[in-house]
């Protein structure tokens, strides 16, 4: 059964959550690049890792240890810490 | 002819007991019998299954039997329990049976703890209006609030319709009342809005009046609530109750009263706190610039100790009476303790209480920020023993930070924080006029007092403290 809250704030804000506003510019950031391990998945992490060297965006890059699970928490701190945004390759 | 509704629960020995005499009516008069518990309840007789309790909810019934009368659909009379007197005169009817002439009634079923409020959920859809946030299964309903930045940091208790509609039921106000708009970003805080914050900061529904006149406080153009919240200064909010409702929702006046441990203290600062956050938008890092914050920005309320004080009480000082309930709404930074130990007459220990004090928000800074002291019983029975009124303690604390202006311009000292040096000639008072008050809590033991400092920015160029009635 779904449970019903009733909303706190004055609703100035849409009821469904709003993703993070995306980064007008990647200008100074640092862009993870995160491989979930699955097959294939560092063909295209290595793609966009070149062509964001190409356009002189600093990248670091990530692997997760199985896409059966989720990222274990230190690895989130860590992307989290070192990172502005992040580029997760989900398939193969 | 007048019709007549008789609401019953088997359950109830007086429903069972007066079963002749429903018997009689319906054979005489145009009667309807609702049951509360059973549908076969009196037997043999139509009855209508109100075990939904829904007519029963809407008849507006708190004791069984009861018998209304109505005509054309408009009540003219209603008695509950058995009194045969009172029901001959409802009915016109005259009972001669063998029982008892007066039989008290039984509790009706939608009294039973909780069921008011359930009730008035499941049968009167239009009393909140608030848009309601579905939580899935998969949602952990405390980890869901925090999800959706509805937290000051702290857990908080789920606001479910349930919770809601329970704790309005702690003032006569009607939801959808406006109490102002909360900056920053000016949302509409309705009385419902306040109710949902309250259920989320953990109060209970008999604080809600004082939550609801923190609010009141906090829209006062005075109280300037949208620079306090906006200032990179350490204020915020801080909630002083006066008279008997503090005492009688169990507030703490007495020993920790600035402390933790008191679930009414903690949660209705934690309320406004809230408010200002999710009604209002302001959020650390967003319009809330504060440098530091304080640890009373979670929560900063407590209740001035009346109870054998040789001085009138704040609220009193502001002309309000001791028999009316008052929340004091002051622009607050963290609390610093003053020591004295061994001054026994007045004389000493308010130049301790000037030492103090001089060195709010800057030893060589006068007239900005304003302070409260807050004096503890065994500091307050030396002005009782020296029969010292309020007043005169404010008079001499004043006269004692008076401050050469030599002393506090810019470079004195060595320091250059300062005021302009064209004053070095002039006389300053510390805090402006009005600025400093004086209450009376703490514990019986220790010979401590208490400052509480406020934001930087007082008076006309500020904030002021605001005080209003608590309406219940």
């Amino acid at each position: 059964m779904t449970t019903t809250f009733l909303d706190p704030t004055a609703e100035l804000s849409p009821e469904v959550r709003q993703a993070l506003p995306r980064v007008k510019s990647l200008d100074g950031l640092t862009v993870g690049l995160l491989d979930i391990s699955k097959a294939r998945g560092n063909i295209f992490i290595d793609r966009i890792e070149d062509l964001f060297g190409q356009r002189g965006v600093k990248t670091l890059r990530y692997k997760k240890p199985t896409f059966t699970r989720v990222a274990p928490v230190e690895l989130n701190q860590q992307i989290a810490m070192e990172c502005d945004v992040v580029v997760e390759s989900l398939a193969d | 002819m007048p019709d007549y509704t008789i609401v019953v629960k088997e359950d109830c020995a007086t429903c069972r007991l007066v079963v002749p005499v429903i018997e009689r009516l319906a054979g005489s008069l145009k009667l309807r019998i609702i049951s509360q518990d059973n549908p076969t309840f009196p037997a043999g007789m139509e009855v209508v299954d109100d075990q939904t309790l829904e007519s029963s909810w809407r008849l507006g019934i708190e004791t069984v039997p009861t018998i209304i009368k109505t005509e054309n659909g408009i009540e003219k009379g209603r008695t509950f329990g058995w009194d045969r007197q009172a029901w001959q005169e409802l009915t016109g009817e005259t009972f001669a049976f063998d029982i008892p002439d007066f039989r008290p009634g039984c509790g009706s079923k939608t009294m039973d703890p909780g069921m008011p409020e359930a009730l008035s959920l499941k049968f009167d859809k239009g009393k909140l209006k608030s848009r309601q946030i579905p939580i899935t299964d998969q949602e952990d309903d405390i980890e869901a609030c925090f999800d959706r930045d509805w937290s000051d940091g702290l857990p908080v208790v789920p606001p479910t319709p349930i919770r809601v509609v329970r704790m309005l039921t702690g003032t006569r106000r009607e939801p959808d009342e406006v109490l102002g708009r909360m900056p920053p970003d000016y949302g509409v805080c309705t009385v419902e809005k306040a109710a949902i914050n309250a259920v989320m900061a953990g109060c209970k529904p008999e604080y809600l009046p004082v939550v609801i006149a923190a609010v009141e406080a906090a829209l006062q153009d005075e109280f300037c609530m949208h620079g306090l919240l906006a200032t990179t200064y350490f204020s915020g909010p801080m909630v002083l109750v006066n008279g008997p409702l503090g005492r009688a929702i169990g507030m703490n006046s007495r020993g920790n009263a600035l402390g933790q441990g008191n679930r009414a203290n903690a949660t209705i600062g934690r309320a406004l706190q809230l408010i200002v956050r999710n009604v209002g938008g302001g959020k650390p890092g967003g319009v809330d610039r504060s440098v530091f914050g304080n640890p009373g920005k979670y929560s900063y309320c407590f209740a001035e100790d009346e109870t054998n004080s040789c001085w009138e009480s704040l609220s009193v000082e502001k002309g309000y009476s001791s028999e009316q309930s008052t929340v004091t709404l002051f622009a607050a930074d963290g609390m610093q303790g003053i020591v004295d130990q061994k001054s026994r007459d007045p004389e000493s220990l308010s130049r301790s209480y000037a030492a103090g004090l001089r060195v709010v928000s800057h030893p060589k800074m006068v007239m900005a920020a304003d302070a409260f002291l807050v004096v503890s019983p065994e500091h307050e029975r030396v002005f009782r023993e020296a029969k010292w009124s309020k007043q005169k303690l404010k008079d001499k604390l004043h006269e004692l930070l008076l401050i050469p202006g030599h002393e506090l311009i810019v470079g004195a000292g060595g320091i250059a924080e300062g005021i302009p040096e064209k004053l070095k000639d002039s006389t300053l008072p510390k805090f402006r006029d009005g600025g400093l008050n004086i209450v009376r809590a703490g514990g019986s033991a220790g010979l401590f007092s208490a400052i509480i400092a406020g934001w930087g920015a007082s008076g006309d160029m500020g904030s002021v403290p605001v005080t209003r009635e608590i309406q219940v």
